[in-house]
């Protein structure tokens, strides 16, 4: 099938290079590409929370309405915030690594991570605000009033989304360590710079899933 | 294991015939293509068994052929797809006049309820060439009822009616089954329907133990939990009335309008804040956990009594009035 | 490098093998369970995929010893339930998915698009490791009572009422949905990225294609299957609300989300197959394949096709009927594209030189059991029919002549005829060829029975069953016998193989494709330098039809 066959040129001396690539350029659109491949998985994965989400939302409004009401929305937004900043401090990061900038990244994204740490801390304090009130559900659940049995329904749509959510924010803080460490021992540089764009690509898709449920879950009614 | 052999079920049911229909039809063109198909791979292995080393010529394709193999199996799809819409289009809605009969299925056993009160466990009577309707439920488990002979199939789920009607045309004993794996006893869920004579139907239906009529145990209920309260007749209530509610649309709080069916009164029974009728609030406490899903049935049997429009077929057990019978084993719903 | 023709009962001195490959290169339990290397995943997979079919053809083995009486008189009805459960949730989550991709796939290709590996070869390992820690808690799970919901994890029986293993089964199947997604992943961006100069999208090996269209389906969908299995054990371990209609919660809704990927999923498990048997009727009729191009882009088809008929599961569930009309149209649509490969397959056999190797004949069993797998799929396609035939054997047996069928058949095909590739040695033939007529025979036995009884309206997951239907369940469990023996020869044979079989050639089968250019062992790094791909898929002969010249490349 194949006539002749290339001789292998010279490897890239980077010991960032992965042997089973051609050159650093393969290297660096596969993995791009991969986690963006990643990511459409990802987007199906919430996807079916959203579904679920919007079946219910259709089935019962009211009690969705009602229960929305018990959320902070002060906190909510105040959140929102953070994790858009988070993002920005994430995006310049990525430019610190485009131009090479090891410290650069380090701080940037000790930034982000830090506000990834005020955005999962708001979380806590929500969370133990439901406990405290009765709102988790299961068999101590207590909301009162007409829409006690399916508030349930929309609280269990709000622990599961905000959950996964904040478990893929656990995750993100975990590789954003992975990073920085990295970053620290002057792994990047302008010819090797992928890895902080692909967790940029990963912060910034958790970043706009919540831009989703924010709205979704606090801001009904 | 010496019987006769049978290798296709009864046909007992008018719906049947165009199942049957639809099955023939198709298998007739599967075994053509399937042997057509079939035919010419083994033929082609025959005859063009490997003699030489000599490479056979390339042949790449031919959009002809390509488009023909499309497009003429498609229309024999939607020829296919045509036949069995048209059958279960017109199986699908029950005729108005069709009687009415109740199931409610529960691990592991099927309850069975006529409207004038009498009750079957995992056996259903009908008469024979009448449109039988019937409205389910489950109080656990999703299940499913199941006549192969009449081939009807419904489901039942827990929080919902689910409704399925036939019309038997033969006489006789056929299998009933539950087809949806429901736990341990799943295949122990069965039992009979016995297709009847219409005398014959009826001597068993009034010579049958029963207590009160589905619509007079409803109408115990009713005031029993206290839905006479609010719900008076003449609508001076904190509830609407419910005279000439079933069957009928009614408005929402939220401007929607919606079909008062079982369905919807079994939700409104469990889920009063559900579907609020405009210009209620919601004040109606929820009877989830008071009330058995035949009480249910029970109260929306009453329900229904009220309503002029949606008067079901009158079973035969309703002509002659026989003061019912204190049968003490005969179990009250709504406990 | 030449590729020869040899046919393979010709004797040939033993071919040179050269000794260093990648299964000599690195010794050792570790240099195995820390490989990067595609082809030794490959390999781990192939073990353990084999040790999990044992498992789920013993659970089979007790369905059809049970079902030979009509009382339930050999396992109660509790453990008949876990039974038929773990042989589902084994066979769907551990084998058919899995099979052909990570085995076949991995093998080849990044060999077949010219690479020297996958774009990701840690993330593949990973996938392998996440396949193990998912056998190994449905193993737990068994071990510890075992599940008795079904594969299908229906609520409100798996989230509310079931007292079996139900978490770390759904965990379980949670943790092997991520080693597929992880595969598909990596073959995407190999396919996309990492392909040998000169070999373009419509050079590429029709099998390539297929285990293409399969990664899209198992990225788009293996997630959603993920995210409900969360919401069932949430519902489960903590009281939350999803599917419980209590608080409103509608089971439908389960089973909605549940089909969305597990119709697609029986994509996944039959594209590969697909795309194996264009290899083989390729090879063995010694022809390019006849209309490359729609067989390719009727992969892609039925993988988007396969997205939009979920509701087919849910024709008696109380879906509207409008919704019923729309599914039922267009699973008679997505019988199409599979329709076509057929009619290509068949017509790349027209003027072919075809042989009978063992691989073959998987080729022709297959063919006969999709045709019938595949036209009964327009009979449960069609309303009407499948109020009555729903839940019935009639399905059981629809199913298995396209899983096992099409799917085991062409799993067990590409794994004869890659096996000299991979392992360097060569299978008796005669064996071979009497497992192939085995397992034809067996299934024809064990599954058409079935057809009968499902029409009759025997109920599927039923461990008694009224009198009438024994002699056809006889039958069945008789046939099953016969099949059982046509799977458990080849596990005798390949092992046989690879400590007294006749050392493989680089090509004993004359075939066309890169794989076939490099020893058998191949060796770690594939091709010692990049290859340059200047033909087009399966250039058997060359163009010239002026001379009838025979043209060695």
């Amino acid at each position: 099938m194949s006539s002749h066959a290339l001789e292998h040129g010279a490897h890239p001396a980077n010991p960032n290079f992965q042997h089973q690539f051609e050159d650093l350029q393969q290297q660096y659109e596969s993995t791009t590409f991969g986690m963006w491949v990643f990511l459409v998985q990802e987007i199906l994965f919430f996807g079916a929370l959203f579904c679920a989400y919007a079946v219910y939302r259709a089935m019962y409004p009211e009690a969705y309405a009602a229960a929305s009401h018990h959320l902070d929305k002060i906190l909510g937004t105040a959140n929102t915030v953070v994790l858009i900043a988070s993002s920005l401090t994430m995006a310049l990061a990525v430019r610190c690594a485009q131009l090479g900038r090891n410290k650069g990244i380090l701080g940037y994204l000790f930034a982000t991570f830090m506000l990834g740490n005020v955005f999962l801390g708001v979380k806590v304090i929500e969370y133990s605000d439901k406990y405290k009130h009765h709102l988790i559900p299961g068999s101590s659940f207590f909301m009162g009033g007409p829409y006690n049995e399916q508030a349930q329904i929309y609280f269990s749509m709000y622990f599961a989304m905000t959950g996964m959510h904040a478990l893929h924010m656990v995750i993100g803080a975990g590789l954003l360590i992975f990073f920085m460490w990295k970053a620290y021992n002057n792994t990047y540089s302008k010819d090797y710079y992928g890895p902080i764009e692909i967790m940029g690509l990963y912060w910034h898709f958790v970043d706009i899933v919540w831009i989703f449920l924010f709205p979704m879950l606090y801001l009904i009614g | 294991m010496a019987k006769d052999l049978q290798l296709f079920p009864d046909s007992a049911a008018a719906g049947a015939a165009g199942v049957d229909a639809n099955y023939f039809f198709i298998v007739a063109v599967s075994v053509f293509f399937a042997a057509g198909i079939s035919l010419a791979i083994l033929y082609f292995a025959l005859r063009y068994k490997r003699k030489s080393e000599e490479m056979p010529k390339p042949i790449h394709g031919s959009l002809i052929l390509e488009l023909g193999w499309t497009v003429i199996p498609f229309l024999i799809a939607m020829v296919m797809f045509a036949g069995g819409a048209v059958v279960f289009f017109r199986s699908y809605n029950p005729p108005p006049s069709a009687m009415e009969i109740f199931i409610v299925g529960k691990q592991w056993m099927w309850k069975t309820q006529h409207p004038n009160g009498v009750r079957e466990i995992n056996e259903l009577h009908v008469p024979v060439n009448r449109a039988i309707k019937l409205t389910m439920t489950t109080e656990d488990v999703i299940h499913s009822y199941y006549i192969p002979a009449f081939r009807v199939k419904k489901d039942v789920v827990p929080g919902q009616y689910s409704t399925m009607w036939f019309e038997p045309t033969k006489v006789g004993k056929y299998h009933l089954f539950c087809a949806e794996y429901c736990g341990t006893q799943h295949s122990g869920m069965i039992g009979s329907v016995y297709v009847m004579e219409e005398a014959d139907y009826e001597a068993w239906l009034s010579g049958s133990v029963r207590g009160e009529t589905m619509q007079q145990a409803g109408e115990r209920l009713f005031n029993r939990l206290g839905c006479a309260t609010c719900h008076k007749a003449d609508n001076t209530g904190r509830g609407p009335t419910l005279v000439d509610v079933f069957g009928q649309p009614v408005k929402l709080q939220s401007g929607m309008s919606v079909l008062a069916d079982e369905g919807y009164l079994r939700e409104s029974i469990l889920r009063p804040s559900a579907k609020t009728v405009a210009g209620y609030t919601v004040e109606m406490p929820t009877f989830q956990g008071q009330i058995s899903e035949e009480g249910l049935l029970q109260v929306i049997g009453y329900i229904k009594s009220l309503s002029k429009a949606a008067q079901p077929a009158a079973t035969p057990a309703a002509k002659p009035i026989e003061t019912p019978k204190p049968a003490p084993t005969a179990k009250k719903g709504g406990n | 490098m030449s590729a020869t023709l040899t046919h393979p009962t010709e004797t040939v001195p033993a071919p040179e093998q050269p000794s260093d490959n990648y299964i000599t290169r690195g010794k050792g339990v570790m240099s195995w369970l820390l490989t990067k290397d595609h082809k030794r995943i490959a390999l781990l997979y192939l073990m353990s995929i084999t040790a999990m079919s044992l498992l789920g053809g013993f659970f089979a083995a007790l369905i059809r010893l049970e079902l030979i009486t009509p009382g339930g008189d050999l396992l109660s009805a509790e453990s008949y339930n876990k039974a038929f459960t773990m042989h589902g949730v084994i066979m769907v989550f551990f084998i058919l998915i899995p099979a052909t991709p990570a085995v076949l796939g991995n093998f080849l290709i990044p060999i077949m698009v010219g690479a020297r590996d996958l774009a990701f070869p840690r993330i593949n390992l990973l996938s392998w490791y996440l396949y193990i820690a998912g056998a190994a808690l449905a193993l737990f799970s068994m071990i510890s009572g075992g599940v008795d919901t079904g594969w299908t994890f229906y609520t409100p029986y798996s989230s509310t009422y079931s007292n079996s293993a139900v978490m770390t089964t759904a965990l379980g199947a949670f943790i092997a949905g991520f080693a597929t997604i992880l595969t598909g992943l990596n073959f995407i961006v190999t396919v996309h990225k990492m392909r040998a100069p000169g070999m373009t999208w419509f050079r590429l090996p029709l099998f390539v294609w297929a285990h293409y269209a399969t990664s899209l389906v198992q990225i788009l969908g293996t997630p959603v299957i993920a995210m409900t299995l969360v919401l069932v054990a949430l519902e489960r371990a903590l009281g939350f609300s999803f599917f419980n209609p209590n608080n409103g919660g509608d089971p439908i809704l389960f089973q909605h989300l549940f089909w969305f990927y597990s119709h697609p999923a029986v994509y996944i498990m039959i594209l590969p197959a697909m795309g194996v048997i264009s290899e083989l009727v390729t090879c063995f009729s010694r022809k390019k394949v006849f209309g490359y191009s729609f067989i390719a882009m009727s992969s892609v088809a039925i993988a988007v096709f396969g997205f939009v008929v979920w509701g087919h599961h849910l024709f008696v569930s109380g879906q509207s009927i409008y919704a019923g009309m729309v599914f039922s149209i267009l699973s008679f649509m997505v019988a199409i594209p599979s329709a076509i490969k057929v009619f290509n397959w068949a017509a790349t056999m027209y003027k072919g030189s075809i042989s009978y190797d063992t691989p073959m004949l998987y080729a022709f069993g297959f063919f006969g059991l999709f045709l019938v797998g595949g036209l009964t799929g327009l009979i449960c396609a069609s309303m009407a029919i499948d109020i009555h035939i729903h839940d019935t054997y009639f399905i059981v047996a629809h199913f298995h002549y396209i899983m096992v069928g099409g799917g085991i058949m062409g799993y067990m095909g590409g794994l004869h005829y890659w096996w000299p590739k991979m392992t360097g040695r060569r299978y008796p033939e005669l064996a071979g060829r009497l497992s192939a007529v085995f397992v034809f025979l067996g299934f024809n036995l064990t599954f058409f029975p079935q057809f009968l009884l499902g029409y009759m309206g025997m109920p599927r997951r039923y461990h008694a069953y009224p009198e009438e239907f024994q002699i056809l369940n006889v039958m069945s469990s008789s046939g099953a016998a016969v099949l059982a023996m046509g799977y458990i020869l080849p596990m005798i044979y390949f092992t046989w193989s690879l400590f007294k079989g006749k050392k493989a050639p680089a090509n004993p089968y004359g075939a066309k494709g890169l794989e076939w250019e490099i020893p058998s062992p191949p060796p770690t790094e594939n091709f010692t330098t990049t290859p340059i791909v200047t033909e087009e898929a399966y250039a058997y002969a060359s163009e010239d039809e002026e001379t009838h010249e025979v043209k060695h490349v």
